[in-house]
């Protein structure tokens, strides 16, 4: 029996006004992902894949097309519906790790489910802390830790809310060889351990291998699908 | 390069170097209204004076003292002054007042102000009345209705607008009537115990040099007790008076100037560490520290060279309203010109503070090392020990230093003031870095998330909360410390709940009139709380040695008026409840030729007398030897007659005298009766209530608050574009972590409400941190300085915390906007 679909994106375009002219950034992308598969975006710089990343993960609106998280047209939503909907089904990773300077590491996990108003996630914070080799760090604040730390800590907040999809855009862009490998690890035992569909954009090919599909962009259409 | 590298953040630059735009403006407009006072003043002085001499003295004139006046020639005119009712038939109103009866041509220069004009000329051959204004209104009187003064009837022919060299909050505390001076004689008002003021103008010829005659006549003068006012002196008195109010002013707009500093080093602060990089990149392609160090030197000069041209052009504007400001307290019109030296002066001042501060940080620059380029994360620069950091710091504290000291002209004032002003500063951050520590320690780890979010942002990296605190903080402690002082002055004057404590005075009783007046409050249903008799005399020997013998030596050591004054005495057996024993017995019987006295521990302490020291007063004519046998404290804040000297019972009893009573009023409108019924049978008795002097100080304290509340804008206006540009220096931060929470599943909402407690918490603990000060600075002032009771003020202090919050959560949320309007796609993109 074939899964479910997670993500379906049908037809989608985007267009940047520049000046007088129009910069076409994705043109007429389709594909479909589903549930609990892996997937890299690959191509060169410019090529429009952190563009498609964020339209798939409801950061904006594409131009022309739609695109189906779960089974939710995103096009259909406004911005709250597009939030509520990233805080129920949504986890993300970013190049930067993108934590609160002001929040310790266990407040900077719980971020996701205290907006969704849940009380008494400490103790599952602490969990995934623990998880990704950090409980005993937990009150440290982002500036104390190390890259790779920091980005750990961007793992387990990505999961606090056991999301159906995860984005995560360059996730070990900032890191050197031995946290890379430590990150990449953890973010495939997790999603394997968790059911959940990752979507990564990348340069790393060592790492878009160990996805079970990869789309390789170039000028804003998908020049190449490759499976393992 | 400087010019180029401002290019990102010029907006923001401009908008931080407005922060020192109203100190200048304050600076440039209050000196050169301090020049154009002084030069009116020159122009003026003649008519501030409105003669060429003026002797005055409060007895009649001498056959003595006449002749020495007859002596200058020249041309005359006299005037009576002295305190008492009047009363308006037509709204059956009365009230306290200066009379003033004059006969002659004063003013000789300039002229007294009347609606209509000329009225002041016309007064006295029509037997009329000038009435002030105030009391006009107050009343419900227009020109043409009568006004009764003493036993005379006189029709009110013109309303006084201003009278020479007297200013409109001197005519608040004492409104004045004009009538002429043999009217002033029929009212019956003027006995020989009246205490009352007798003046004479002259106009002397070009050839007579008046500063020689007062030279040459000091000693008689002086032995006649007969004052002097000259043009000089009063060129003198007025130009001290009015250097006073502008060096006070300009104390207040050197405080926003500071304010203005600490912004613009903020400014420069987080400009440079966004720039660290660059400083990097440019020494490792070659740049010498101290190339550099001279682009972002350059850049902050251009902000305080910018902040001073746009802050002496609002300041040359904002001296055309200062007069208008201070017109109750200068008694002249002043004429307003731009003085491009003090405006040039002002400028130099503001650059000066503003470069001084901005070198501040950017000193560290020249630690930059050119490896910083290759390092991808940020590592602050080592300020370490910096000697020219230090020596910055001293050059800001001997400007602050030399700035206070050239304006109290003391230098033990001055530094008072520069350690006041650092202390205040000091303590504000403290206090401000106490709360922030406080929250961040005690923060509710059950509150709900958007709480602890708004919360922790306070303290982020770069955070500008000491900043915003201190700035808010500065401006909430000025108005409320001025606004609890005044609370605590007014409400130490209103009595407590017991309904014994006098409310109302009636002074000027004669003897014969004592019945009379005594039947009029007992139909009224009023009790005489206190009833004292009142004998004036004059000090004429301390220590068996004569005044005029003290008063010829150099060196004397007594105060003048001490010496010189009338003393206004009561004879009793007993102690009042407004006074203390501290010393010795009660005075008793006389003893010998010594008349044993109670004498008040104050004067005692000007006369340098102990107890069974002697003293003699001249009573009307008779020589009174006394000793101190008693010492009090008198408590002279009370709305009773209190006394320097108190005679036993015995000795004053067939001197001529007056009598005061106390009594208390339950309502305005049975004061308004008594007063009404006393005043048509006695026309010289006077009578003071409390409301009048409630209201009379209400409206002055209310003057003069104006004024300084006027100069405590600038501090507040400056501290709120401190509070915008530091707002907007964090506007990048806060957008990323923005969109950050929005991609993270936050709605619009939640990051509205993160952005509102965020704000909420800095403007109440900026409020909190002002009024921590202020409460302290009042409770001091009303302990240390008014010797009052300081009650703490919940309501004003909760509104004060309302106003604070709300004015930091609508300049907050009006530099935010936009915040929500950017994508959250914008976050990706900021890494790609």
């Amino acid at each position: 029996m074939q899964s479910p679909l997670m993500l379906d994106v049908r037809n989608v375009s985007k267009y940047f006004q520049s000046g007088d002219s129009q910069l076409t950034v994705l043109n007429q992308v389709t594909f479909s992902l589903a549930t609990g598969s892996s997937c890299a975006i690959i191509g060169p710089s410019g090529s429009g894949k952190t563009t498609l990343l964020g339209l798939c993960a409801g950061l904006d609106r594409p131009s022309n097309g739609t695109i189906s998280i779960n089974g939710a047209e995103l096009t259909s939503l406004d911005e709250d519906g597009r939030a509520a909907l990233r805080s129920q089904t949504v986890g993300f990773i970013f190049q930067n790790f993108q934590l609160l300077p002001t929040l310790t590491a266990v407040e900077n996990v719980m971020v996701p489910a205290e907006l969704r108003g849940e009380t008494g996630v400490l103790s599952r914070a602490k969990e995934l802390l623990d998880r990704v080799g950090l409980g005993a760090r937990f009150r440290h604040y982002p500036a104390q830790l190390s890259g790779g730390e920091q980005q750990r800590v961007a793992l387990a907040r990505a999961f606090i809310n056991q999301p159906k999809i995860l984005f995560a855009d360059e996730p070990t862009g900032n890191l050197d060889t031995e946290n890379s490998e430590k990150v990449i690890s953890l973010l495939f035992d997790l999603n394997r351990s968790a059911g959940t569909t990752l979507v990564l954009v990348t340069h790393n090919l060592e790492l878009a291998g160990m996805c079970q599909r990869r789309i390789r962009i170039h000028s804003g259409i998908i020049s190449e699908e490759t499976y393992s | 390069m400087a010019w180029r590298d401002t290019r990102a953040s010029r907006r923001r630059l401009l908008l931080f170097s407005l922060s020192i735009v109203l100190g200048i403006a304050a600076l440039v407009a209050i000196s050169s209204l301090g020049v154009n006072l002084q030069s009116t003043i020159d122009d003026q002085a003649k008519s501030l004076l409105g003669a060429d001499l003026v002797i005055h003295s409060r007895d009649e004139f001498t056959p003595e003292a006449e002749t020495l006046i007859q002596s200058v020639g020249g041309e005359q005119s006299r005037e009576v002054s002295f305190s008492s009712m009047v009363y308006f038939p037509k709204s059956e109103g009365t009230r306290l007042v200066q009379v003033r009866g004059l006969t002659g041509k004063f003013p000789f220069y300039g002229e007294i102000d009347t609606t209509p004009p000329g009225a002041a000329r016309q007064f006295q051959q029509s037997q009329g009345a000038l009435v002030e204004k105030s009391l006009m209104t107050q009343f419900g009187v227009s020109v043409g209705d009568p006004v009764r003064v003493g036993s005379l009837f006189l029709p009110i022919v013109g309303v006084l607008e201003r009278v020479p060299g007297e200013t409109v909050a001197f005519s608040t505390i004492a409104p004045r009537v004009y009538i002429p001076l043999e009217a002033a004689a029929e009212s019956g008002l003027l006995r020989t115990e009246s205490l009352a003021r007798y003046k004479v103008f002259l106009k002397v010829p070009d050839s007579f040099n008046v500063n020689q005659w007062v030279s040459e006549n000091r000693e008689i003068l002086r032995e006649s007790r007969l004052g002097t006012d000259t043009v000089d002196e009063r060129k003198e008195d007025l130009g001290r008076s009015m250097e006073n109010l502008e060096h006070f002013l300009n104390l207040g707009g050197f405080i926003a100037l500071l304010l203005g500093g600490v912004g613009i080093a903020s400014a420069i602060d987080v400009h440079v560490r966004q720039k660290l990089g660059s400083v990097a990149t440019l020494r490792c392609l070659g740049a010498t520290v101290s190339q550099t160090f001279s682009i972002y030197l350059l850049q902050g000069i251009g902000l305080g060279f910018l902040g001073a041209s746009v802050g002496a052009l609002l300041g040359v504007g904002i001296q055309y309203y200062l007069p208008g400001i201070i017109s109750d307290f200068v008694p002249f019109d002043v004429r307003v010109e731009i003085v491009w030296g003090a405006v040039l002066r002002a400028m130099g001042v503001g650059f000066g503070i503003c470069f001084l501060f901005a070198l501040v940080p950017l000193l560290p620059t020249r630690k930059v090392s050119p490896l910083a380029a290759l390092r991808s994360s940020f590592e602050p620069v080592p300020v370490g020990n910096d000697p020219l950091r230090w020596l910055v710091f001293g050059a800001i504290g001997s400007a602050l230093l030399a700035f206070a000291i050239s304006q109290t002209r003391r230098w033990e004032h001055g530094a008072g003031f520069a350690t006041g002003i650092f202390a205040a500063f000091l303590t504000l951050a403290l206090v401000a870095r106490l709360i922030i520590w406080s929250a961040r320690r005690f923060a509710p780890s059950r509150a709900a998330y958007v709480w602890r979010q708004g919360l922790s942002n306070l303290y982020r990296p770069r955070n500008r909360t000491l900043l915003l605190l201190l700035s808010l903080g500065l401006g909430t402690f000025l108005v409320m410390t001025l606004y609890l002082t005044q609370r605590v002055l007014l409400t130490e004057l209103i009595p407590g709940g017991a309904n014994d404590k006098p409310n109302a005075a009636l002074f000027d009783i004669q003897t014969d009139q004592l019945p009379g007046v005594r039947a009029i409050l007992k139909t009224n249903g009023l009790q005489i709380l206190q009833e004292a008799p009142i004998v004036t005399m004059r000090l004429s020997a301390i220590k068996e040695k004569s005044v005029a013998r003290i008063l010829k030596e150099r060196n004397h050591g007594f105060p003048h008026w001490a010496l010189r004054r009338e003393y206004r005495s009561t004879y009793r057996d007993t102690l009042v409840d407004s006074e203390e024993s501290i010393g010795g017995k009660w005075p008793a019987a006389k003893v010998d030729d010594w008349i044993p006295v109670s004498v008040e521990e104050g004067i005692a302490k000007e006369l340098k007398l102990g107890l069974g020291d002697t003293l003699a007063f001249d009573v009307q004519g008779v020589e009174m030897k006394l000793r101190v046998a008693h010492l009090r404290k008198v408590d002279w804040r009370r709305i009773q007659p209190n006394f320097f000297v108190v005679f036993p019972g015995g000795v004053l009893e067939e001197a001529p005298s007056f009598h005061i009573f106390t009594t208390r009023v339950a309502s305005a409108e049975e004061s308004a009766k008594m007063q009404r019924e006393v005043v048509r049978a006695f026309p010289n008795v006077s009578i003071i209530d409390l409301t009048l002097v409630l209201e009379t100080v209400d409206r002055i304290l209310s003057k003069l608050s104006f004024v300084i509340q006027f100069m405590a804008l600038f501090t507040i206006i400056t501290g709120l574009i401190v509070l915008i540009a530091a707002i907007s220096t964090g506007r990048y931060q806060r957008i990323q972590e923005s969109i950050l929470l929005r991609v993270l599943g936050a709605s619009k909402k939640q990051v509205m409400q993160i952005l509102l407690v965020e704000y909420f918490l800095l403007g109440l603990l900026a409020s909190i941190t002002g009024l921590v000060l202020s409460v302290g600075a009042s409770w001091a002032l009303a302990v240390f300085l008014f010797k009052m009771k300081f009650a703490f003020p919940l309501l004003p202090v909760l509104a004060s915390i309302v106003i604070v919050s709300s004015i930091t959560i609508i300049t907050g949320l009006l530099s935010s906007r936009g915040l929500l309007a950017r994508p959250p796609l914008e976050i990706l993109r900021a890494e790609a």
